[in-house]
């Protein structure tokens, strides 16, 4: 139906029409007031520097670096209206000022790890709007120092001293005679087992010892697992071949083996060629390792240091040619792939507590007691930090609030 | 120039994959071909920028560091293995390799592996964050903080090497290794799926590069 507008119809029409222009207005002077009062001219105007500009000595390093410091320009009220701050150098008599950094708006300090130690140093800061600078007031000299100790790793300082103190404990204690218990670990049992499978077929047995070097604690853990390895190979008078991948390693390995032999009462029967070092190259590596397996099908293969994308790849090769094979490392990304093809596999920490369990040397049983209280009082901790933390956010209790934070603090590393 | 590259890579590409056949002639090529390269390459680069650049240049240059004689002594006597009569002397470099480097080691170790271990897992379990009001945390959270506080505990457990697995401490490492193995299960599948697209990296370059049928 359509007619003539009433006068209600009227009115509202005009309300709305009102109301609208009301808001567009309150909207335009709600905008004018956000925005600067005038934008100055970029050409000319300087924003004001900032003050209070001083360098202090960076703590807890070896003099590298020093912490500039100041207070915010009076400009610098957000929105990024100024460009950031610059930052200068200048040695103690020079006048000669090199810039070291630039930060954002809203920063108030720099580290400049560009200084040489014992030598002076002044810093000026400028604030930046649109390339025009406004210098502050020169700082005070200042020479960064070495500071011998970092007191900021007391914490880890006093954790490692109460472990290092129950291995030393355990290793006397051991020392003395005194039996120290460690369960059995799985996998281990296997390899007088494996090594004897190879016997029995009149196959070598192919030890490879990850591709990292030796300062790797892993390759370390391999080559001590090598020699109680190498002794029953020798006591069995089998073929152990070892092809590696860095010349240390070689070189180790061999005197590992040789050491077994000779304890084995057979040093006639070491070769130096039981260990050949191949290449430092991963996957040529690989391809090699590959090749040995096919042609002479050992028929025990032990996979035990630090692997990496090859894992799966020989262990794979291995398991095509029906050898046993154990496998020990502890690269968490590996050890899925040796889990799925190996028929053993020592999970990280087994890998370097399997020297220990089966030397039944004092030293190493100590150490892994030891390790042990380490792991004991990181249980303790968890538990109490856990439900500590718990409480204190479902009761308030300020006082288990307290030990939370305590607890956090212990095990957190600054640096 | 670069066709030849592409012919020759191609070529030891093909080699390489025919292990999957069988081990063959060609694969035993490529196999050499790979080892003597990278060998050669490496002997090169470790002599050039070792022997070379870090420790001659290093002692003769205009502000020279006397303290790689230490690590050229080193390396000196590790050559000695060579003297039949006095290759014991090659012993004593290992052993500071070995020793150093595992000191080093301990702190970086000690610091990543258990501090922060440690620290990470101090959480209320049904709160989002320490200092926040319980219940605040989501479901996922809730459920995240219980698995990181129960998976790292019973993980800890499982590698207690004093105790026998029998028990309620048996049940916890039980627990413990479950926990391991869902981690690899997963960690499984996400380098299964990294390794394919190196796969298909050499298969672009096969059909791609070489043969030109992708464009």
């Amino acid at each position: 139906m359509t007619g003539r507008p009433t006068i209600l119809t009227r009115t509202i029409k005009l309300s709305i029409l009102i109301i609208f222009l009301f808001l567009s207005l309150f909207c335009h002077l709600l905008t004018a007031q956000a925005l600067p009062a005038a934008i100055p001219d970029s050409s000319s105007f300087q924003a004001s520097p900032p003050t209070n500009v001083r360098a202090v000595d960076f703590k807890y390093d070896r003099g590298e670096a020093l912490e500039v410091r100041w207070n915010l320009s009076s400009d610098d009220t957000g929105s990024n209206f100024i460009t950031g701050y610059e930052v200068f150098r200048a040695g103690e008599k020079s006048d000669s000022f090199v810039s070291v950094g630039f930060v954002a708006p809203k920063t108030e300090s720099l580290t400049d790890k560009s200084v040489e130690r014992g030598k002076l140093y002044r810093y000026k800061v400028a604030t930046n709007y649109k390339g025009n600078l406004a210098y502050s007031e020169i700082s005070a000299a200042v020479a960064p120092e070495m500071d011998p100790i970092n007191w900021n790793l007391l914490n880890l300082f006093i954790i490692g001293l109460i472990i290092a103190g129950a291995v030393i404990y355990f290793i006397a204690h051991a020392k003395r005679g005194k039996k120290l218990f460690i369960r059995k670990i799985a996998g281990l049992e296997a390899i007088d087992e494996a090594i004897g499978r190879a016997t029995e077929m009149g196959r070598p047995i192919l030890f490879i010892p990850g591709i990292n070097d030796m300062d790797d604690v892993q390759t370390i853990a391999g080559i001590t697992l090598l020699g109680r390895v190498a002794k029953v190979v020798a006591d069995y008078d089998i073929k152990i071949n070892m092809p590696v991948s860095r010349s240390l390693v070689m070189t180790t390995a061999r005197e590992t083996i040789k050491e077994a032999y000779l304890g084995a009462g057979r040093p006639d029967a070491y070769n130096d060629d039981m260990v050949r070092y191949i290449t430092d190259e991963q996957f040529g590596y690989v391809a090699a390792v590959d090749g040995v397996m096919v042609r002479e099908k050992p028929a025990t293969c032990f996979y035990l240091g630090a692997f990496f994308a090859e894992s799966l790849i020989l262990a794979e090769t291995g398991n095509s040619i029906g050898a046993i094979q154990i496998a020990g490392t502890a690269q968490p990304a590996q050890l899925p792939f040796f889990v799925a093809a190996c028929d053993y596999t020592l999970i990280g920490e087994e890998l370097f507590a399997a020297s220990a369990y089966l030397s039944n040397e004092p030293k190493q049983l100590g150490s892994l007691k030891g390790q042990d209280v380490g792991k004991l009082l990181a249980m303790i901790v968890i538990i109490a930090g856990v439900l500590s933390a718990t409480i204190a956010s479902a009761w308030g209790s300020e006082f288990f609030a307290k030990l939370t934070e305590y607890l956090v603090r212990i095990f957190t590393i600054q640096n | 120039m670069q066709l030849f590259g592409i012919w020759v890579a191609a070529f030891l590409t093909l080699g390489i994959i025919s292990f999957l056949y069988k081990d063959n002639p060609w694969y035993k090529l490529c196999e050499s071909i790979f080892v003597g390269i990278s060998a050669g390459y490496w002997f090169v680069a470790l002599f050039f920028d070792a022997i070379v650049r870090l420790f001659w240049e290093g002692i003769t240059g205009p502000d020279p560091r006397y303290n790689l004689i230490v690590g050229g002594v080193l390396g000196v006597m590790m050559l000695l293995r060579l003297v039949p009569s006095i290759g014991w002397i090659s012993r004593w470099p290992l052993a500071f390799v070995v020793g150093s480097t595992a000191g080093l080691y301990l702190i970086n170790y000690f610091s990543s592996n258990v501090m922060l271990q440690v620290q990470s897992t101090l959480n209320p379990l049904f709160g989002s964050s320490f200092g926040q009001p319980i219940f605040s945390a989501s479901l996922y959270d809730t459920i995240g903080n219980i698995v990181i506080a129960a998976g790292t505990f019973t993980g800890l457990v499982y590698f207690f090497f004093s105790k026998e697995h029998k028990g309620a401490f048996g049940g916890a490492a039980r627990i413990g290794i479950w926990t391991i193995m869902i981690t690899f299960g997963a960690s499984f599948g996400y380098t299964v799926m990294s390794r394919m697209s190196l796969l298909i990296g050499r298969m672009e370059f096969i059909f791609g590069d070489w043969l030109g049928l992708i464009k």
